[in-house]
């Protein structure tokens, strides 16, 4: 008896070291004993399309910007497998205290792939160049990150809708070694954007060579670059160098043997483009591809049940919600709101839409994010604590109210909105609601309908775009919009301030007050952060996950 | 007959410019439109306004479609939004790959499709024939998709004796011309890379040509018997012709006319693209092309790619056409 209890206790204990070793690793990591990894070879991986542009600054899909995470290198970078930002071409950088001046001091001995030197110019040189694209270059289908990161250009073209404001001003090249950018306003986001790959430094001499920056119109209004830059030489100082591109077929890149950290353990990388899930899973299984991205919810159990596949999740980086439109009553009564949140069964929803690709937020943004904290109001799945604060607020019940969902649309962070909606409404009816279900196609209808402040109850979401909390609660509520309907003053000038604290651990102790502010107010229940899966073969070793895709695959190797 | 081929040829400029209209319109009325595409959807509504104004998207649709049909004619088919490459490039590597293609599928549903045709007829109402008559309606009834996910499961999964996707492995070098890989390693003398090609194409073959296969089985069979019940065929067996001659002169050659009609209208389908082969081999063809240009809006490949297929099919029936006075030098075109 007494034995079989220690049994039992000795299985729980390794269940949750099992638990505890997949946090830390950041559920990354692949499996397997960790031997010497093998040097050399070549890894296949199975991309959903080709790329459309190898000059990051000019990418927003994520295949280009996979491809040119290896190409090319940031100023900083995340931590394997976290948002949180480290050095990769800046070994340090420190912030005048108005946050106007950051000073980045550079890795020296670093080289581009043509030879030319890395330096202080060179950085000023790309800083500039995006600053100053001009024409259809500053369109969204253009330098997307930069209008999101940085705002508008040098001078806006008219067409191009770009922010009114740029926060970029200028860049000193200090000495060889030092960079200073000079800021319009204090942003400690900025940082966390910098990581990005659309802020890769490339070559100036190949920039110029290979005309990177003339583009023109095509008949349809889409930019088209006129030089061969992003398409045949793309130079950078990753660990991997462009080897060649067969549209459709195949992308190859080699290893940089004169790279100036640890090389690359690989000697080749083939991207291979296969759009269709299911051909990548076959792939995947005859060996024809090394490992893939995205993997369809429906195989992750046949990759599971196979011993020669692996599967490898990338931490959420994405929240769905419930948003109230405070200006329809009774939604702006705190009860209400609060009996809302206890009324509906998110897990269910988690369990039943997402399956093992999801779990019920704590708050407006992911736990991979800085400033995320479980110390916040949480609410429980609770009918009959959400009826008595229905009964305990006097209104008369059932309470009639709009639900709005987006019809014939899937979201990373709300795969099926009609169930959603469905089993949501349902839920509510329970506790006392008259629910009036609603739904409109996605765009333009009903994001017009709910930014506009048009749809009492409403599901909607956000993917983040950088590792800041800025992506998430910064988006959500810095200003008053119509789409909550509410003004709270104190949490617009909480975010404000927190915008401007450029001292890490201040900055995350300000948005962890600010999530329990806002959690505390209620403006809506967050119901969903979504993960994904990257399938590999079980002997392809050193491949880690990151919430915000930022993966190098110089630390991947194949073993035996 | 060359009077009768360019008076078909002209005849063909209507059927493509009303298409040509057709599909013009119809991209123009999807929801969004280009400069929504362009600007996101979040855009504000005078933001898309002034990027319609500024590329000409708010003049009458007529005014539009002219300016279009003048690039059309000078060979410049616009550029890809998704892949910012020129439409007439993308039609350079597509095409080929959808016709090496449907050119196997056709040579493995031909190639088994009349022999099998042929002994059923023979063996007709025995159990020969029963045993085509269900092969073929199974054939014709199994989706395409699924006929491939299973062949793929089967011999690349589980056997392991053949590639489940694209056209080439990516160690394979080839120096291509055409983009027919066939005739690319032909050319070039490339043993290796003839041998990867033939069998990439294996499976997908199999695959896209197991209907067609079906059909031609089924109309050879019919075409034979009634053929063989003819007058003419009684008279040649009177006359101590031997069978095997009777078979290839007077049977067949009578039957394969239906046939030919078959094949023909069975190719051009096969040449306008198979999106469910084509995407579950990553074969790159026109069909996935055309249809992943419909979810990105992306009206130059759309305008394109369909004007293009329907010159295909004009062609392909002209020349099935023509293939008919050939075997039966009674019709005369003209």
């Amino acid at each position: 008896m007494k034995r079989r209890h220690i049994v039992r206790r000795s299985v729980a204990a390794a269940f949750v070291l099992t638990l505890a070793i997949g946090v830390t690793a950041g559920s990354g990591g692949a499996k397997g004993p960790q031997s010497t990894p093998a040097s050399g070879g070549t890894l296949v991986f199975g991309a959903s399309n080709d790329p459309r542009i190898l000059d990051p600054a000019l990418a927003s899909d994520g295949e280009s910007l996979r491809v040119s995470e290896q190409i090319y290198e940031t100023l900083v970078t995340t931590a394997e497998g976290s948002t949180e930002v480290i050095p990769q071409l800046a070994t340090e950088w420190s912030a005048t205290e108005d946050g106007l001046a950051w000073t980045f001091e550079l890795q020296q001995g670093v080289t581009f792939h043509d030879g030319e030197p890395f330096n202080a110019e060179a950085v000023c040189f790309n800083f500039d160049r995006w600053h100053n694209f001009s024409g259809p270059l500053q369109l969204n289908s253009g330098a997307y990150y930069w209008r999101v990161i940085f705002g508008g250009f040098a001078e806006n073209d008219p067409e191009s809708d770009a922010p009114e404001t740029s926060l970029y001003e200028s860049c000193d090249a200090v000495d060889d070694d030092t960079v200073i950018l000079h800021l319009t306003a204090p942003s400690a986001a900025f940082l966390s954007g910098l990581v990005l790959a659309p802020f890769s430094i490339a070559s100036p001499a190949a920039l110029i060579e290979f005309d990177a920056d003339s583009a023109s119109l095509d008949p349809d209004g889409n930019p088209v670059p006129q030089g061969t830059f992003g398409t045949e030489h793309p130079v950078g100082t990753g660990p991997f160098k462009f080897d060649s591109w067969i549209r459709n077929d195949r992308l190859t890149l080699v290893r940089n043997d004169e790279y100036w950290g640890e090389p690359a353990l690989l000697d080749e990388v083939i991207f291979r483009p296969i759009p269709d899930n299911a051909a990548r899973l076959q792939a995947l299984q005859t060996g024809e591809i090394d490992g893939y991205d995205l993997v369809d919810p429906l195989d992750v159990a046949t990759i599971a049940g196979d011993s020669e596949l692996q599967l490898i999740e990338r931490p959420s980086f994405n929240v769905g919600y419930v948003a109230f439109t405070q200006t329809f009553a009774p939604l702006d009564n705190l009860d209400v709101r609060r009996a809302v949140a206890h009324a509906l069964n998110r897990q269910a929803v988690i369990d039943n839409v997402y399956g093992d690709s999801g779990e019920v937020p704590l708050e407006f943004m992911p736990p991979s994010v800085q400033g995320w904290t479980d110390d916040v109001t949480i609410y429980e799945y609770d009918p009959d604590a959400a009826r008595a604060l229905l009964e305990g607020s006097g209104l008369e019940l059932p309470i009639a109210i709009d639900f709005w969902y987006p019809s014939a649309v899937s979201r990373p962070y709300m795969p099926d909105p009609q169930r959603i909606a469905e089993a949501f409404a349902s839920d509510l009816e329970q506790v006392g609601f008259d629910v009036n279900l609603q739904s409109a196609p996605w765009t333009p209808d009903y994001l017009d309908v709910t930014l506009s402040g048009g749809a009492a109850i409403h599901l909607l979401g956000q993917t983040g775009d950088f590792g800041d909390p800025e992506t998430f609660v910064g988006t959500f509520f810095r200003t008053d919009s119509p789409q909550w309907g509410f003004d709270n003053p104190e949490l617009r000038q909480a975010l404000e301030d927190a915008l401007r604290i450029t001292d890490l651990d201040e900055r995350t102790a300000a948005y962890e007050e600010i999530n329990r502010t806002i959690m505390d107010f209620l403006p809506g229940v967050p119901f969903a952060h979504s993960t994904s899966k990257l399938a590999f073969r079980a002997n392809i070793q050193g491949f880690v996950a990151s919430p915000v895709s930022t993966e190098q695959f110089k630390t991947v190797s194949i073993g035996e | 007959m060359l009077r009768y081929a360019a008076r078909r040829l002209i005849l063909a400029i209507p059927v493509l410019l009303g298409v040509s209209f057709l599909v013009f319109a119809w991209t123009r009325a999807l929801p969004g439109g280009p400069a929504q595409a362009l600007l996101g959807e979040r855009a504000t509504p005078e933001a898309v306004a002034a990027v319609e104004r500024s590329y000409g998207l708010d003049r009458p649709l007529f005014v539009q479609y002219g300016k279009y049909l003048e690039r059309v004619l000078t060979g410049d088919l616009g550029l890809s939004v998704s892949t910012q490459r020129p439409v007439l490039d993308e039609l350079r590597e597509r095409f080929p790959a959808t016709v090496e293609l449907s050119l196997a599928a056709m040579l493995f549903a031909v190639g088994l499709g009349i022999p099998l045709g042929v002994i059923a007829a023979k063996h007709a109402r025995r159990s020969l024939d029963h045993v085509s008559l269900v092969g073929s309606l199974v054939g014709i009834s199994m989706p395409v998709f699924f006929l491939a996910l299973i062949l793929k499961w089967a011999f690349a999964v589980k056997l392991g004796w053949l590639p489940s996707i694209g056209r080439l492995d990516v160690r394979t070098d080839l120096h291509r011309r055409t983009n027919l890989f066939i005739v690319d390693s032909v050319i070039s003398g490339n043993g290796t890379a003839l041998w990867d090609a033939i069998r990439h194409l294996v499976l997908p073959a199999i695959a896209l040509g197991t209907i067609p296969l079906a059909i031609i089985t089924r109309i050879t069979r019919s075409a034979v018997l009634d053929v063989m019940q003819e007058d003419h065929v009684r008279t040649a067996r009177a006359k101590g012709i031997a069978p095997r001659l009777i078979d290839r002169r007077h049977v067949l050659r009578n039957a394969l006319l239906p046939v030919v009609t078959v094949i023909g209208l069975q190719t051009g389908l096969l040449l306008s693209g198979a999106i469910l082969t084509e995407t579950v081999f990553a074969w790159g063809g026109l069909g996935t092309w055309v249809y992943d240009a419909v979810g990105a809006r992306d009206y130059a490949v759309l305008q394109g790619g369909i004007l293009f297929v329907v010159l295909v099919f004009v062609v392909v029936n002209l020349l099935v056409d023509l293939g008919y006075s050939i075997i039966d030098p009674r019709i005369r075109v003209g």
